[in-house]
């Protein structure tokens, strides 16, 4: 009988909204980070770090893009005869068929996966946080504290625990209490959303509250456990983790990269991060290039000047550009003349010359002032705009863009430019 | 395809100087990204060849680190797939390879149960790009016994490396020099032979019976006159990387816009071993013109007119002109390179100084990393 001691479910459903256009057409996880990688190949490259090497990975939510990345796990030696990685997405069945209507209820939806590894344990992880951690140690302290329940959970500044699920533990780590977001918070270890389960546990638990709509674990499941008087156990974290759910937090993660020395290395030989890299050939800097405080990946075709700026592969800046602070992902093509400040722009776009991206004062956006903020330009995959146009700050762009829109050449601070169509 | 492939890598040549030392020609590190071998595969797997056998002998550590998966290539398949034959000692046969008819000899268990009509014979030493098919129905409107990929050096290259051709109108062989003294052609043979598969396995068991071991002297230049042997010129791209120089040329040919486009943007692609290196980068005080970069890479100092590969440290301060740097390299501070070709894995001391004064310099230093 096929037997696995811990299987991780991924969850990688989500849209994650607060990405904005991003996320208009790929999931959450599907995002590009750190020039050539996406953000589930850090949860994928820490299981196969860890000695997991059985992964369900729940989609949802706009899977394309995740599933010819994923493809049958090569990059992440998950390409296994027994387990690898499994794309799971919600299938009809012969009564009560539905999507995946929470985190739990995902899972629940796949009983038959994880019960055909036999497991003893299950990680649960979500696919859009950046972070290196062995769930092997994290397993360890399970067994040693014979816990039923393991959450990863990180120490946050005081002022920031009201915006986390908080666990309040004792001496033991055994956690007594849960606050999610809590006005007042009593402790400040907040959940990762990582969870080991003891597979019975998780089980029972997942069946017990099949009936609940919208089952998620932090609301549900683990409450459920908890009032079961189950053992709860807080694992505490302490490297690097980032949630990358914001524009504003995606783009400052990606810029705490090039500092000279990251807190987040990608250079260390231990822990490599893997992924999909169609792209192999090598960057090529012009005679006029210049390349200052940034991360560049294959392919990429350095024409203009790049500052502080994390580039994809595949690229092309042209001549006399000038990109500052900026996340550029793959196959975007710059023209000639350009200056693109505090923008992000994603997958296959086209910017044509004399564009000025990031102009002016800093307006709240009218549309969605939460999302678009912090004086960024956000521009959709497979867009395009056209010659001789200002952006102004605040600012979100998709679709296939022509002069006309653009009033007086110039998108205001502020504005919003969705268009229907891709370029190619 | 109607045809296999044998790539014959397994030589050494004295005028790759130290650089073959640890390695065999067809290993080299090419154009930041790619091992020479991979241009061959490329072409091969692009074709739709489906079953491959790589001929090695020289010192095949390296070159069979590359080629431990064949999936990169596309040749994990159930139907065919990538052969590595090095010499083996049998009940019948205790030799290395002593050529490369010999090698093929020794092999012929692989050709002989094969089905397929025809053997596309290659070397792995060098970069280009050709569809095997074109050949093939080319060899096959000829009638042809033996094809040979023929090319045409520009009047200021040396021909004397290679075997020179002379061809009729019709295009078939009529003089065939092996690395003549003094060469009366500029037309190359590329080393790409097409024959049938019978044919080779006759000639080849012919020749071993004669004692003769080379596939060009002992089989092309002895039967040219009784078979028909075709020329088919390649009108495109091709290097030959088997010396120093030529090594350094075709390296320095891919920062020329033309070649890059050719060979990374036009399809199809070339394929390699995916390494998972990290994006490459510039900390501030990077300065770099005109030169490739290999993914992994972290660049501190001034780069020019060079050929970076993968996973380099260039230190502060550092200057690299018209230089090579090998996978894998670590440049102390303030040293300073120019003309030179960079051995891989290497480490070399801060403030280190080497210039090819006459010609292009094989650095070698080997100081210890961990020492710095």
């Amino acid at each position: 009988m096929v037997k696995k001691e811990m299987i991780a479910m991924l969850l990688a459903g989500g849209q994650g909204s607060r990405l904005g256009v991003l996320t208009a057409k790929v999931a959450k996880p599907a995002v590009a980070f750190g020039g050539k990688y996406r953000i589930i190949d850090f949860p994928l490259s820490n299981c196969i770090n860890s000695g997991v090497d059985t992964v369900g990975v729940l989609t949802q939510y706009q899977p394309l893009r995740l599933n010819t990345h994923i493809g049958i796990g090569i990059p992440w030696d998950l390409d296994r005869n027994v387990g690898g990685v499994s794309i799971l997405p919600p299938y009809e069945k012969s009564t009560n068929s539905e999507w995946y209507t929470g985190t739990a209820n995902a899972i629940y939806q796949n009983l038959d996966y994880i019960q055909g590894f036999n497991p003893d344990y299950v990680l649960i992880l979500s696919g859009d946080h950046i972070y290196k951690m062995d769930y092997e140690v994290m397993l360890d302290f399970h067994k040693a504290k014979k816990a039923d329940v393991t959450i990863a959970a990180m120490p946050v500044p005081m002022e920031e625990a009201n915006r986390f699920g908080i666990v309040v533990t004792d001496s033991e780590n055994e956690i007594r209490e849960f606050e999610e977001k809590p006005e007042k918070p009593s402790s400040n270890l907040a959940s990762m959303g990582i969870y080991i389960f003891s597979w019975p546990v998780l089980k029972d638990a997942l069946i017990q509250l099949s009936g609940q709509p919208n089952c998620d674990f932090g609301k549900h499941i683990i409450p459920y456990c908890h009032s079961k008087g189950q053992r709860l156990f807080a694992y505490e974290y302490n490297g690097y983790w980032k949630d990358v759910g914001t524009l504003n937090s995606y783009w400052e993660a990606n810029m705490e990269l090039i500092d000279i020395i990251p807190e987040f290395n990608l250079y260390e030989e231990f822990w490599k991060i893997y992924t999909n890299s169609a792209n192999l050939p090598p960057q090529y800097i012009s005679e006029q290039g210049v390349v200052d405080r940034c991360i560049i990946s294959n392919g990429t075709e350095v024409y203009g000047e790049v500052h502080s700026s994390v580039l994809g592969a595949g690229i092309t800046i042209g001549k006399g550009s000038v990109v500052r602070d900026s996340i550029i992902m793959r196959n975007v093509t710059i023209g000639e003349n350009c200056v693109i400040e505090k923008a992000i722009i994603a997958e296959n776009t086209v910017i044509g010359n004399n564009v000025v991206i990031g102009i002016g004062a800093e307006v709240p956006n009218q549309l969605k002032p939460n999302i678009y903020s912090g004086g960024l330009v956000t521009i959709g995959e497979n867009s395009r705009i056209p010659s001789d146009v200002q952006i102004g700050k605040n600012t979100a762009i998709s679709g296939e863009t022509f002069n006309e829109d653009y009033r007086d050449g110039m998108l205001a601070g502020g504005e919003t430019l969705i268009k229907a169509g891709d370029w190619r | 395809m109607r045809a296999v492939g044998i790539i014959l890598a397994g030589g050494n040549n004295r005028r790759m100087q130290e650089l073959t030392t640890k390695r065999a020609v067809a290993a080299m590190p090419v154009a930041s990204s790619y091992r020479a071998i991979d241009f061959t595969l490329s072409n091969m797997t692009n074709s739709h060849i489906q079953k491959v056998a790589v001929l090695t002998q020289y010192n095949a550590r390296s070159l069979n680190e590359h080629l431990n998966s064949s999936k990169w290539w596309d040749f994990g398949r159930k139907q065919g797939g990538l052969y590595v034959f090095t010499p083996v000692i049998t009940s019948d046969n205790g030799y290395w390879y002593r050529g490369t008819a010999d090698a093929i000899y020794q092999n012929l268990d692989f050709l002989k149960k094969c089905h397929e009509p025809y053997v596309i014979i290659a070397s792995g030493d060098a970069v280009y790009k050709i569809d095997y098919n074109k050949v093939l129905e080319y060899h096959i409107a000829k009638r042809a016994d033996i094809t040979v990929v023929v090319k045409d050096l520009s009047d200021h290259e040396d021909a004397t490396r290679f075997g020179t051709v002379r061809m009729n109108e019709a295009s078939r062989i009529e003089e065939f020099e092996e690395k003549p003294m003094v060469s009366h052609s500029q037309t190359i043979s590329t080393g790409i032979y097409i024959i049938r598969r019978r044919l080779l396995i006759d000639l080849v068991e012919r020749s071993q019976d004669e004692g003769r071991y080379d596939l060009v002297s002992d089989i092309l230049i002895r039967y040219k006159n009784l078979k028909k042997i075709y020329g088919y010129k390649l009108k495109s791209y091709w290097s030959n990387i088997a010396t120093v120089d030529a090594y350094y040329k075709t390296n320095m040919d891919f920062l020329k816009p033309e070649v890059r486009n050719y060979f990374f943007k036009e399809l199809p692609q070339v394929y390699s071993k995916v390494s998972d290196q990290p994006p490459a980068k510039y900390n501030p005080g990077a300065i770099v013109k005109n030169s490739l970069i290999g993914s992994g890479s972290i660049i501190n100092g001034t780069v020019e007119n060079s050929v970076i590969h993968k996973k380099v440290f260039v230190g502060n301060n550092c200057v690299i002109k018209n230089s090579i740097i090998l996978n894998d390299v670590y440049l102390g501070d303030n040293v300073y390179i120019e003309n030179c070709i960079v051995e891989s894995r290497d480490t070399i001391r801060a403030n280190a100084r080497y210039i090819g004064e006459s010609g292009i310099r094989v650095v070698i230093e080997k100081s210890d990393r961990y020492a710095l």
